[in-house]
């Protein structure tokens, strides 16, 4: 059973067995518009919390996805080199940017719930 | 990944002018951002690219009162133009409009200009909203040695463009389908109207008393091939035409030689004009130009933005970025910047290095996406 968490930076977690798969939020993907370009990382590296992990370009303007925890990337979102806009028209389903493996799951405790996250967009 | 990080001012809202449609805007739930001091509309709903697609196949509205027009008039309204600008109003037919600049002593481009001749004595200059008041200023400064007035005028001003255009605008009660490009007239009392743009297409720009405008705009958006297209989607229209932004493209440190905006000024002028900046227009010709203006093309499918240093295959710095994003119509990133002169020839290739990737950059023709033009 995969449970799902938020950050305040607009992503999504959905965490199953020690991995996660990372996302932006539907409302992250509004305010960034239509995308042109995902800059995803290499399968293997090692992440850190808030180091910028992928790179999204929308017609205008670049801007960073940050780790929301610590951990190891095991796969990245191929279909977004070439359908970028993957990210817009289904941000938290065939959008999502990469999975990493889990270095402290106990990082998930500060993250945010579904409805914690809604209250916070308003 | 948090805010969306604007290309555009980060100014705070509080300070910004708002656009007297602003309520409209709303409405349509636009999302604004800063611009050359104003609060603008950046996108509606449909999105910047649908935005984009939009006036190229069909008619997209823009408000872009930010703008600003400056009304010349008098016995010697044309001598102090001539003055002011590289420019030879006396010989501009009467409903002709020119693109043209003002240039400060360094033949520096201050801010780039549409001037109509309205009369024999009355012309409109479109001024650029960043550098409107001090337009103005320089204008009323050169017209005090001559027996002409400057007025600034209050008006909405609107863009419509795209091929629908006309046809939105006829049946929006205002015929213009008489007017070939880059001509235009006075159609009702207080309202001057130009075919014109800035996106490449055929289109308007139609500015009209301020109390008159949200009658009018709400019939053009009645028409069923009428979009609000907002700023972002402006700026990708006019990178795909070749256009300049003044303050990235062109800038009060760019000439018009190394700028390849020479074909605006008038080839006698070049020689014997009396225009402010004409002596060291005339070094720079003479001289010839170190870096050039060019259109560049990004191979693969990332952007390379604005500010980006480009550099030879050795690494060298030969040129800087100075508009770049992605063309929807052309569906490739595309950018414009400068470069030295000996590397401007079409099919040149650069670098640019984007987050340690080093992507290559053909020197491409402007504009990527073909004018449209109505002319006649």
């Amino acid at each position: 059973m995969a449970t799902t968490y938020y950050t305040e930076d607009h992503e999504w977690l959905r965490v199953e067995g020690g991995i996660a798969t990372v996302g932006i939020t539907d409302y992250a993907q509004e305010q960034l518009g239509d995308l042109v370009f995902v800059e995803l990382p290499e399968v293997g590296r090692t992440i850190s919390k808030g180091d910028a992990t992928v790179v999204v370009e929308s017609v205008k303007a670049a801007s960073d996805v940050y780790a929301p925890v610590d951990g190891e990337i095991v796969e990245v979102n191929q279909a977004l080199s070439s359908e970028p806009a993957l990210v817009n028209s289904a941000p938290a389903g065939d959008g999502w940017l990469w999975k990493m493996k889990l270095a402290d799951e106990s990082q998930l405790e500060g993250l945010l719930d579904e409805a914690g996250y809604n209250a916070l967009i308003g | 990944m948090l805010v969306w990080r604007e290309d555009l001012d980060a100014t705070n809202p509080g300070t910004l002018n708002t656009l007297p449609l602003f309520e409209l805007h709303q409405a349509a739930k636009a999302r604004f951002g800063g611009f050359a001091g104003w609060n603008m509309p950046l996108t509606y709903p449909l999105g910047v690219m649908k935005e984009h697609l939009h006036t190229r196949e069909k008619a997209g509205l823009f408000d872009i009162s930010h703008m600003k027009l400056i009304l010349v008039t008098g016995p010697q309204a044309a001598a102090a133009l001539a003055r002011a600008c590289p420019l030879a109003p006396e010989a501009i037919a009467i409903r002709a409009s020119k693109y043209t600049f003002l240039l400060n002593e360094n033949a520096g481009i201050d801010d780039d200009l549409i001037v109509t001749r309205l009369g024999e004595t009355r012309y409109m200059v479109v001024a650029n909203a960043g550098n409107a008041e001090q337009d103005a200023e320089k204008l009323a400064a050169v017209a005090a040695d001559f027996d002409a007035k400057v007025e600034p005028l209050d008006r909405v001003l609107i863009a419509l463009q795209g091929p629908k255009a006309e046809a939105a605008l006829t049946a929006a009660g205002l015929d213009l389908s008489s007017l070939t490009f880059m001509h235009g007239v006075e159609p009702r009392e207080n309202w001057f109207a130009s075919r014109s743009g800035y996106t490449g297409e055929d289109g308007f720009e139609v500015a009209m008393p301020v109390d008159e405008a949200k009658d009018f705009v709400e019939k053009l958006l009645a028409h069923e091939d009428v979009e609000w297209i907002g700023l972002a989607a402006r700026d990708s229209l006019r990178l795909e035409a070749g256009l300049c932004l003044h303050g990235n493209d062109i800038t009060p440190s760019t000439n018009p030689v190394e700028a390849n905006l020479m074909w605006a000024i008038p080839k006698s002028l070049r020689e014997t004009g009396t225009f402010i900046g004409a002596d060291a227009l005339r070094a720079a010709i003479t001289a010839g130009p170190k870096r050039l203006r060019v259109g560049l093309k990004p191979e693969g499918r990332q952007p390379v933005r604005n500010g980006t240093v480009l550099t030879d295959a050795d690494s060298k710095i030969v040129g800087e970025v100075t508009s770049g994003g992605f063309g929807p119509s052309v569906n490739h990133p595309i950018a414009m910047g400068y470069v030295e002169a000996d590397l401007a020839q079409i099919g040149t290739t650069v670098y640019a290095d984007v987050r340690g990737n080093k992507i290559p950059l053909a020197v491409h023709p402007l504009p990527f996406s073909q004018h449209r033009y109505r002319k006649g």
